[in-house]
């Protein structure tokens, strides 16, 4: 009897330890140091190693630098992406899995009922759908099929000799297992990045604008063409080409929207590029740099690699799960991305016959629906069946208010088909196959031809002193201000009409200045005949940059580098001492003064130890949100007007109407509401930070820091010390930044350098899961290891692995 | 003699076969060779605990233990070695339980 009772109570504890209790993992099988976490922790040695896979052609030697970054040498095309597959995924196999099932609405799978409203959000707004059309596109494409493919058995073949013990501590934490590499996932991936940057929409707020204000209101506060202004293409550029005949504006007919509180877009996302050609080079050669800005998390979002095979040679930035270089050098060219922001997403209001939702009007008669039905499967639960209604336009992502989740997706409108580029066919993989080839300008322009979303400013320089820029994507063909607001989904005047021509997407070569860039902001002046987008990010970082390079004569790698790392505020440079003239120091009580005074002194450098900073940024927000206090409706979404226009009118119309304060029944002037949100924002400070002093220091104000991915506590840095915001050309703020600075010198040998806050691999347990984030957080770069061959010396190889066939 | 084979087998076949296989160990030792039973207990807590403590270590301290501190993080506890305490206490327990079946079992067929 007590054997048997002992023998149960064993039993049930081995139980036990093998459940997932909510979100705690099987604690046994977690804990148990041969096959749990504690298998995961790795030394820091880098062995020499030699394997055998099914599927390779011939031999491949991968040599591994002090990073543990991979220098792969391929006998051919196809075992190059084979290892960079295989590679890739020792490294980042839980991100690439875990970003795929994201995108592809998949997460309630592993993580239960939390995950299905993001479940449920993807596939309604047709992540899957966008996916399969991408699919379609690449396999159309040979050199594409071939990428896609080979590097998917790269993934698989890592993925089949993975022994439980060796999974990723993510999968021991969720408890699940990885899953076969299918080709459709490196498309989930492009669709990832469509959804970041090109997967919003002001409409909404818009249109209740709309509604509220007029449309000289909107004409006055929301402008097609910023009051601080400087292109990408430098004004004045002539456009060599016959445009095609632009759209009619339709009979528009605003469609209705309610009851949700809009999410307030806010100016963050702050990707930089620049290049010089020979003429202001110190060695006469072209200096290339980019550091695109997204969130930052660990595992990074990036991955470093060396491709070389008899056609390539290419060294830059991967994305973990898509094959080839995003951003990169060969010994001939070099080439970075900031992100558009063209209007690529519109809503069309749609008009059903009846509740079975089975026809929609359209082109003056009804047109019959198709139906999609996702099934989602959720762990612990039996699946949810969801049916999506598409017309023509696209997905219905919300056809009634009771499938929109309480919380966010404000920018969503209900009722309203969507169209998005990133449903479309597509062949971005050729384009980074072209690119990672090219040899000079001719290349380079041909690769861009094949990109289209989500669409970025291909900055370019080659050995040759070529540089340009081309704000690069496919573009819908449009009237102007289409898809400002929600359109009538039943004309066909309101569809996207066709595209703008790869060949005529705004461009410059070697423009007379000597130096292209971009920073997020408009692409082009007035004179460019198509319609982009209504609105861009602000010029502040684009013409703090140009200022920098028209002053330079010499320049080198260090003085990118410095321009990286720089922090001063044209916002505060354009206003702030407007905004000082206004405020009357005699009013103000001891602490105030004492605050006015710091930021009357201030350098204008958004730097982690200044304390002017966190001033003016607070006063600033307080004036911004005192200023349009009209667009604060609880009833209604509605979108701000921008920065720039606040700007404008601040300086240039004082008397304005909307300075007034709608709650009081004084009439505030500019000089009335600067003086007040002064005085509450210096209040504020003083009540969040003590007296004005050392804790007014911007790096302690601003809650920089860098998560894991699945924001596990503990597998992230923590808030750290830092300068930057979003407006200066460091535009680090919160989880927000440089997710990588690169700066390429051309030339007879060229020479790149960077840095990723992060390290190459995804093991909490290694050494170079974060022995990259010290470096980027000091501003340094380091000197890029682009070996010749597979054979070429170097003290800074640490280990080589070689891999062969069976 | 019963401790040292069931900390050096647990060791082993912590390579090959699953975590729980020390179950089957502990319990099979224990059955062959136990003696008292609250002995036996303690013996196959003991060594568990103890070849989970080594197993642990010898992954951890190669890699300075950082893991382990990300871990004892995660789970809020103070540092890493109290993470490693619970761990091995686990398997001490997984251990106790299995060795005590083990000779309870013996006992109930010799008697």
């Amino acid at each position: 009897m007590k054997a048997f009772i002992s023998i149960a109570v064993t039993l049930l504890l081995i139980w036990a330890l093998q459940t997932k209790f909510g979100d705690i993992p099987p604690v046994g099988k977690f804990l148990n140091p041969a096959t749990g976490f504690w298998n995961n922790a790795e030394s820091k040695h880098q062995n020499d190693e030699e394997l055998h896979l099914d599927g390779l052609q011939g031999k491949v030697i991968i040599r591994f630098d002090e990073r543990r970054i991979p220098h792969i040498f391929a006998e051919n095309d196809h075992d190059l992406y084979y290892a960079e597959g295989y590679i890739t995924a020792r490294d980042r196999l839980w991100q690439m899995d875990i970003q795929t099932r994201a995108a592809a609405g998949r997460l309630s799978e592993v993580v239960g009922p939390k995950a299905l409203e993001v479940d449920r959000y993807h596939r309604r707004m047709g992540m899957i759908y966008g996916a399969e059309n991408c699919l379609k596109g690449m396999m159309k494409d040979p050199e594409s099929k071939l990428l896609v493919e080979a590097y998917s058995d790269g993934v698989n073949s890592y993925i089949h000799h993975l022994k439980k013990r060796d999974y990723p501590i993510e999968f021991k934490l969720l408890d699940y297992a990885p899953e076969e590499w299918q080709p459709i996932n490196c498309a989930y991936l492009l669709k990832n990045m469509s959804e970041t940057l090109a997967g919003n929409s002001d409409a909404v707020g818009m249109t209740n604008d709309l509604k509220v204000f007029g449309i000289g209101t909107m004409n006055d506060l929301f402008p097609d063409q910023p009051f601080h202004d400087e292109p990408i293409i430098p004004a004045g550029t002539k456009w060599d080409f016959t445009p095609l005949p632009i759209p009619k504006p339709s009979a528009s007919f605003i469609a209705q929207t309610s009851g949700m509180q809009s999410k307030e877009i806010i100016p963050g996302i702050g990707s930089n590029n620049w290049a010089v050609n020979g003429s202001r080079s110190a060695n006469g050669y072209p200096i290339l740099a980019n550091d695109p800005h997204l969130n930052l998390t660990f595992p990074s979002i990036w991955y470093l690699v060396q491709l070389s095979s008899p056609t390539v040679n290419v060294y830059g930035a991967s994305l973990p799960g898509a094959p080839g270089v995003v951003i990169g050098f060969n010994q001939n060219i070099s080439w970075g991305v900031t992100n558009v922001d063209a209007d690529v997403l519109d809503w069309y209001q749609v008009k059903f016959k009846d509740n079975s939702k089975n026809e929609y009007w359209y082109n003056n008669r009804w047109n019959k629906t198709t139906k999609k039905v996702e099934e989602i499967k959720i762990r612990g639960q039996k699946p949810l069946y969801d049916t999506v209604i598409y017309t023509h336009q696209g997905p219905v992502v919300y056809d009634n208010i009771s499938q929109k989740p309480k919380e966010g997706h404000t920018d969503v409108p209900v009722g309203d088909a969507l169209r998005w580029i990133a449903h479309d066919a597509s062949d971005e993989f050729n384009a980074l196959y072209l690119m990672n080839r090219g040899k000079n300008y001719k290349d380079y322009r041909r690769a861009l031809t094949y990109f289209s979303a989500p669409a970025q400013n291909f900055i370019f320089a080659d050995k040759d002193n070529d540089i340009a820029i081309t704000p690069n994507g496919k573009f819908p063909l449009k009237f102007r201000d289409q898809g400002k607001y929600i359109l009538d989904g039943s004309d066909p005047a309101n569809d996207w009409q066709g595209w703008i021509p790869a060949s005529q997407n705004p461009t410059v070569k070697n423009p007379p200045r000597g130096f292209v860039s971009s920073a997020n902001q408009a692409s082009t002046d007035s004179t460019y005949p198509y319609y982009l987008n209504w609105r861009f990010d602000l010029y502040d970082r684009g013409k703090r940059i140009n200022d920098l390079l028209s002053a330079m004569k010499k320049a080198t790698v260090d003085s990118f580098l410095v321009m990286q790392m720089d922090n001063y505020s044209m916002r505060a440079h354009d206003i702030l001492p407007a905004m000082l003239k206004y405020i009357d120091p005699t009013k103000l009580d001891k602490e105030q003064a004492e605050a006015y005074d710091i930021v009357k002194n201030w350098d204008l450098h958004f730097a982690a130890t200044s304390e002017g900073a966190s001033i003016f940024n607070a006063w600033w927000l307080d004036f911004y949100h005192m200023v349009w206090d009209e667009f604060d409706r609880k009833d209604l979404p509605m979108h701000y007007p921008s920065y720039d226009r606040t700007e404008k009118l601040l300086l240039t119309d004082p008397g304005s109407k909307w300075f007034d304060i709608a709650g009081t029944p004084a009439k505030e002037t500019c000089g009335d509401v600067l003086m007040k949100s002064f005085v509450e924002s210096v209040n504020k400070l003083i009540k969040e930070h003590g007296l004005p002093g050392k804790n007014w220091q911007w790096g302690d104000v601003k809650n920089t820091h860098i998560n894991h991915l699945a924001n596990i506590p503990g597998f992230g840095t923590g808030k750290f010390f830092a300068g930057g915001t979003s407006s200066v050309i460091d535009a680090l703020k919160d989880d927000n930044g440089p997710s990588w600075r690169m700066v390429v010198q051309l030339g007879p040998k060229v020479q790149g350098f960077g840095i990723f806050p992060g390290g190459e691999s995804g093991n909490p347990g290694s050494y170079y899961y974060d022995d990259m984030f010290a470096t980027w957080r000091d501003g340094k770069l380091d000197k890029l290891l682009f070996l010749g061959s597979a054979n070429e010396e170097s003290n800074r190889v640490k280990s080589t692995l070689t891999l062969s066939s069976k | 003699m019963l401790f040292i084979i069931i900390l050096v087998l647990t060791i082993i076949c912590g390579y090959f076969f699953p975590w729980w296989f020390a179950v089957v160990i502990a319990f099979s030792m224990a059955f062959m060779l136990g003696k008292k039973p609250g002995v036996t207990f303690l013996i196959g807590f003991a060594a568990l605990f103890t070849a989970w403590t080594i197993m642990a270590l010898l992954k951890s301290i190669p890699n300075h233990n950082a893991l382990a501190t990300r871990v004892a993080h995660l789970f809020q506890l103070p540092n890493w070695v109290i993470l490693l305490i619970v761990t091995a206490f686990i398997g001490g327990l997984v251990g106790g339980m299995s060795a005590l079946s083990g000779i309870l079992l013996r006992k109930a067929f010799t008697k």
